[in-house]
């Protein structure tokens, strides 16, 4: 494996990289093209303009303009079927143009090797995840999120697996494998264990969550590490992000993965060579494979990259959880059926309650979780008119004024209705909004089990146990502590003590802040469900639970 | 008797040779096209010509007497009464955007389009037992043509020899777009020719060179020709093409030079003593003052192909003074011309439910519009949504003036379809039609069912408009490279596009679970049931001791004598 063998070659590469990167804003698009076609590429351009529904106060963006940048190395004597993808973000500033430089490196080494059996895409994104987004939306012609891009000119087949690269010095310490992707899907385990082995071949420090691996798996201090790694990898899948630029492929059953160096303050370094040879060995692997990565865990938790958790351990637990909510709604049911036999001692048992009486609760705290998925965006020009906040500010406070508006509920429904709550009312509503929570809370652990498992643990005690009986005030303040706005509350608090940056109650506030005007932005750019899911499916039903511990 | 047997040998061979001028007049002409592509590849076509004023197909007269026509094919012509037959093998795709056209066309895979006379009453039969021999022939995998991977295309594919024939009843089409070519169809191919590799042009044909290459095709195709200009008679032609274009690139180290040895590592000695003429030519149109060849060639030719006058080095073989070697050509870096017809097609969607085939066709002619031909076969297992064909061209609806759709049967027969598009000048049409994704039995799965499902090309096929004059006139002594497809009219030329073959994944179960749930759950059952019911079911028995020797004979005594035996 000769790459980049020329020093020379190398440092005049990114040289030129971090001189064209840094002055100007936005990507070289000519220069790139260029310097992929003297590589001998086919080189192709997109171009794409995506508005915001709100400013991005993170990345600071509203109206996104760009072009992303794509280089087809067309395998000999291939039919042009498969293909795999190894792309780079390019943004403006310092943070990523390593990557590009080396991705260009490997094309004019992988340019002049004979043994490609699929065609290997190298593509340069503007804008990372949004550039991904229609680059992918392009070449699989679909449009599920409102995107403005230009047909794109060059296909290659279908792809089979891409890989994200993310450096942004010539030297690292350790490599970081990112598999969260969107609505937490992972890749195939293989391309974890494909990246493993590699590093481990080269002496590569390779992590995972930005954490080593430790070899005493005994001691109570490594076991607490993988326990805290793995903690961090449910928080970040449940979040249903894309953590990476891969994240966005896994829609489109291409096993992606992001590789991203870290340049710590440790002594041991490992040179962009030695990456390339890394990148290479996986390409060339991937390259070789016969058929999709298959046959292997799609389902799995990684307290270190050469230990897995499999469905097969993890999805008991959160089945034992579930099955609470189920003898729960039994033992309601079988209370339910009870005053047959009362009625017969002669005691007026009132007849079962109308359908309104559970029709009703159930209609408002959906149309409550309508309102919180709707009005937040929808309602920020007004917002911002009236009060003296920015848009992104204006959609957060709303989302949580309406989310606190919702607790008033119980007391608006009670006098819509016409007589009092009945002892069987609550019965019927709390069996309805036991079975709901079981299907919701199930269904979610099928497709992101983190997700399930974390609103499992909040939800599951609290509303299995709850009834109209209980001192109110102390079992109020418990259910708004296990709703689920403090439920992010708390995992933003705990992710920040995993990554080992703890932060204050006012800068966790403010994190809380940014977390949901993310995750409605994630929403809107790439078609994330969990802000969906909790707007219009958890909220409604927390709401229910909370309507029965207020009933009269 | 040895004696005899000679005379008779020698009376066989003389009146063979009596008959020879009579019977068979035959030639050979071998030809080597060089043209340096723009992206800077080389593209090297090899035409071969055997022509045979003989009639396969006539009754009663069974032809037995070869010459250079290869006698495998014959009888297979004959056997099949075969009218024409069109075989290729492509490793590779031809990327019409970097390299222009080809001079003959090939999809990935092999392709496989036979008339067959219209004598024939069992077409099917016949075209079965035919792709059996060809897959012997030629080392390949025909034997996978069915009737499923079948159609009979009703416009896209005429008879390119003589005769009118319409009644597409008599044509069959496939194509195996997973077939890989390599040396083992090379040889074959090679053996068909008449000085073999031995000599001549074919002495190039080195496997590992030529599979060393981005691009590789070879093909044959066999029809019936006139004669002469006045097509008084018939004969018959087979044409053996090898197309391959060599990556400059990889091989060269970035310099743009190349010679015969280079790219095939061998030279030319000689012509084929049996060919008529053996020819190479060099394509110097692009700046012939910017590359030099060496040796030098007086001869100068000038031939209209595909729609473009090019200008060709010509060196001829059969004379002498030609031998040394081709080499040293420096070459810069064109523009690129865009081909006028260009298509590729892709799948949009994502899922494994449902799906989108898109082929689009490019017209980058700047100012005339053009028709063309679009052929798609779709193998049953894509369920195509015919209601939502759409096709569109500068955003909007382009209606086809012709469409023939046969629809497919579940594990009988593909889809067919047919259309004639009008493409508006500089423009870009494109043609969509959803399907859903069948779920197969799970026998019909191939031992790689996550490699996916391929969907051979689609055919695009036109007469697109020529930039200068085509000959329609036939000569004899015009190259072969430019001769294959007739022409008919002087303003436009045929050409026919291939796209890209697609790789579809079909919703897959997990194998490997069930198959080990098998192994185990088979496993237990046999040792665990086997047991049990070998302990249940058998009868046991106190197995007595067979009785010492000295009591069996005290036994025989005793019976002998009548007394109560002992126990």
């Amino acid at each position: 494996m000769g790459l980049l063998s020329d020093p020379n070659r190398r440092k005049a590469l990114t040289g030129l990289l971090t001189r064209l990167n840094t002055p100007i804003c936005g990507m070289p698009v000519e220069w790139l093209v260029k310097a992929m076609q003297s590589r001998g590429l086919e080189v192709f351009t997109q171009s794409f303009s995506r508005k915001l529904p709100f400013p991005d106060e993170n990345k600071e963006r509203y109206m996104v303009r760009g072009t992303n940048v794509y280089g087809i190395l067309r395998a000999p004597r291939a039919p042009r079927t498969e293909a795999l993808v190894i792309t780079a973000p390019c943004s403006p500033g310092n943070t990523n143009n390593q990557a590009v430089a080396l991705l260009l490196a490997l094309a004019q080494y992988f340019r002049n090797q004979i043994y490609w059996a699929k065609d290997i895409i190298f593509l340069v994104n503007e804008h990372d995840l949004i550039g991904t987004q229609a680059w992918l939306e392009g070449y699989h012609h679909t449009n599920i999120t409102g995107m403005e891009y230009s047909p794109l000119q060059g296909r290659a087949g279908s792809i089979q697996a891409a890989l994200s690269l993310e450096l942004s010095s010539d030297v690292i310490t350790s490599l970081d494998l990112v598999l969260e992707g969107l609505n937490g899907q992972l890749p195939n385990l293989d391309l974890a264990n494909l990246f493993y082995a590699f590093c481990q071949k080269l002496g590569v420090l390779c992590t995972i969550q930005g954490k080593l691996q430790r070899n005493d798996w005994d001691t109570a201090e490594g076991y607490t590490h993988a326990a805290q790694t793995m903690m961090l990898m449910v928080l970040k899948q449940a979040c249903g992000r894309s953590w990476g630029d891969h994240g966005l492929f896994l829609r489109y059953h291409i096993e992606a993965a992001s590789v991203r160096g870290i340049n710590s303050f440790r002594h041991y370094k490992t040179d962009a060579t030695t990456i390339g040879r890394l990148l290479e060995g996986m390409v060339r692997k991937l390259n070789n494979l016969l058929e999709r990565l298959h046959q292997s865990y799609f389902f799995y938790l990684l307290p270190s990259l050469s230990r897995f958790v499999s469905i097969g351990y993890y999805m008991p637990a959160f089945g034992l959880l579930a099955v609470i909510l189920l003898l729960r709604a039994l033992d309601l049911w079988v209370h339910l059926g009870a005053p047959a036999l009362a009625a017969v001692d002669g005691v007026t048992e009132p007849s079962s309650p109308g359908v309104l009486t559970v029709l009703t609760p159930v209609v408002i705290s959906h149309l409550t979780g309508v309102a919180l998925y709707l009005l937040p965006v929808h309602l920020q020009e007004m917002a911002v008119e009236h009060f003296p906040v920015s848009e992104t500010e204006a959609v957060v406070l709303t989302a949580i004024a309406i989310y606190t508006a919702g607790l008033a509920l119980p007391h608006n429904t009670q006098r819509l209705l016409s007589g009092e709550g009945t002892e069987q009312g609550w019965k019927v509503l709390k069996l309805t909004a036991l079975l709901y929570l079981a299907v919701l809370l199930g269904c979610t652990a099928l497709i992101n089990f983190s997700l399930g498992f974390i609103l499992a643990v909040t939800l599951v005690p609290i509303t299995a146990s709850i009834t109209p009986h209980m001192p109110k005030a102390l079992y109020a303040v418990v259910m708004v502590l296990l709703s689920p706005a403090f439920t992010i509350l708390y995992c933003v608090f705990i992710y920040q003590e995993l990554i080992e940056a703890p932060v204050s109650v006012s800068e966790g506030w403010m994190l809380f802040l940014s977390v949901i005007s993310q995750g409605i932005l994630d929403h809107a750019l790439y078609g994330s469900l969990v802000y969906p899911l909790l707007a219009l499916f958890i909220y409604p039903c927390w709401l229910m639970f909370w309507n029965i511990l207020f009933w009269n | 008797m040895l004696i005899l047997s000679s005379l008779l040998l020698f009376i066989l061979t003389t009146h063979s040779e009596a008959l020879t001028p009579a019977a068979a007049r035959d030639e050979f002409q071998e030809e080597l096209v060089i043209r340096p592509l723009h992206s800077g590849d080389i593209y090297a076509s090899f035409q071969f010509r055997t022509l045979w004023d003989t009639d396969f197909l006539q009754e009663g007269q069974k032809v037995s007497h070869y010459r250079l026509f290869p006698k495998s094919l014959g009888q297979v012509l004959s056997k099949f009464s075969v009218r024409e037959l069109h075989i290729s093998f492509t490793q590779g795709f031809w990327r019409t955007m970097q390299w222009g056209q080809p001079f003959i066309p090939s999809p990935p895979g092999a392709e496989l389009w036979v008339w067959f006379h219209d004598t024939v009453s069992d077409v099917d039969g016949n075209w079965k037992e035919l792709t059996n021999v060809l897959s012997g022939i030629f080392c390949a995998s025909l034997n996978f043509i069915d009737l499923t991977n079948t159609v009979q295309p009703s416009a896209s594919f005429k008879p390119l020899g003589l005769g009118n024939a319409t009644d597409h009843r008599f044509l069959r089409y496939a194509t195996l777009p997973r077939e890989i070519v390599c040396t083992e169809n090379l040889t074959p191919w090679k053996k068909l020719l008449p000085c073999g590799s031995k000599a001549g042009l074919a002495v190039l044909m080195k496997s590992e060179k030529l599979f060393h290459s981005s691009f590789h095709s070879q093909a044959v195709h066999i029809r019936p020709i006139c004669q002469d200009e006045q097509c008084s008679s018939k004969a018959w032609e087979l044409r053996q093409t090898l197309n391959v274009v060599f990556d400059l690139h990889t091989s060269g180290q970035g310099k743009k030079e190349w010679s015969l040895f280079k790219m095939f590592s061998r030279t030319l000695t000689e012509a084929c003593p049996l060919a008529s003429s053996s020819k190479v030519y060099v394509d110097i149109t692009d700046n012939p003052e910017l590359f030099e060849l060496s040796p030098a060639t007086p001869l100068l030719g000038q031939a209209v192909v595909l729609g473009d006058r090019r200008t060709y080095s010509v060196y001829d073989l059969s004379r002498a003074e030609t031998f040394g070697q081709l080499r040293s050509f420096n070459l810069l870096l064109r523009d690129m011309l865009r081909p006028l017809l260009h298509a590729e097609r892709y799948v949009a969607g994502f899922g494994l439910q449902t799906g989108e085939i898109h082929t689009v066709i490019y017209n980058n002619h700047p100012y005339r519009a053009f028709p063309v031909l679009l052929m798609d076969s779709v193998p049953w297992y894509l369920q195509l949504y015919i209601h939502t064909l759409t096709v569109t061209s500068k955003s909007r609806d382009n209606k086809p003036s012709y469409i023939h759709y046969q629809p497919a049967k579940d594990r009988h027969r593909p889809h067919l379809l047919e259309m004639l598009i009008q493409l508006p000048p500089h423009s870009m049409t494109e043609v969509t039609v959803q399907f859903e994704r069948a779920l197969l039995k799970w026998t019909e799965y191939t031992p790689d069912p996550n490699h996916g499902f391929y969907v051979g090309s689609s055919v695009v096929s036109a007469l697109v408009p020529s930039m200068v004059a085509m000959r329609t006139n036939f000569t004899q002594d015009q190259p072969l490279f430019s001769s294959f497809v007739p022409v008919k009219e002087e303003s436009s030329y045929f050409v026919r596009v291939y796209t890209e073959p697609l790789l579809v994944n079909l919703p897959t179960p997990d194998f490997s679970m069930p198959y080990n749930v098998i192994c185990l759950t088979c496993t237990v059952v046999a040792v665990g049931y086997g047991s049990f019911y070998n302990l249940l079911t058998r009868t046991f028995q106190v197995d007595e001791p067979s009785p010492p020797l000295s009591k069996r004979l005290a036994n025989l005594i005793r019976r002998m004598r009548g007394v109560p035996l002992l126990t």
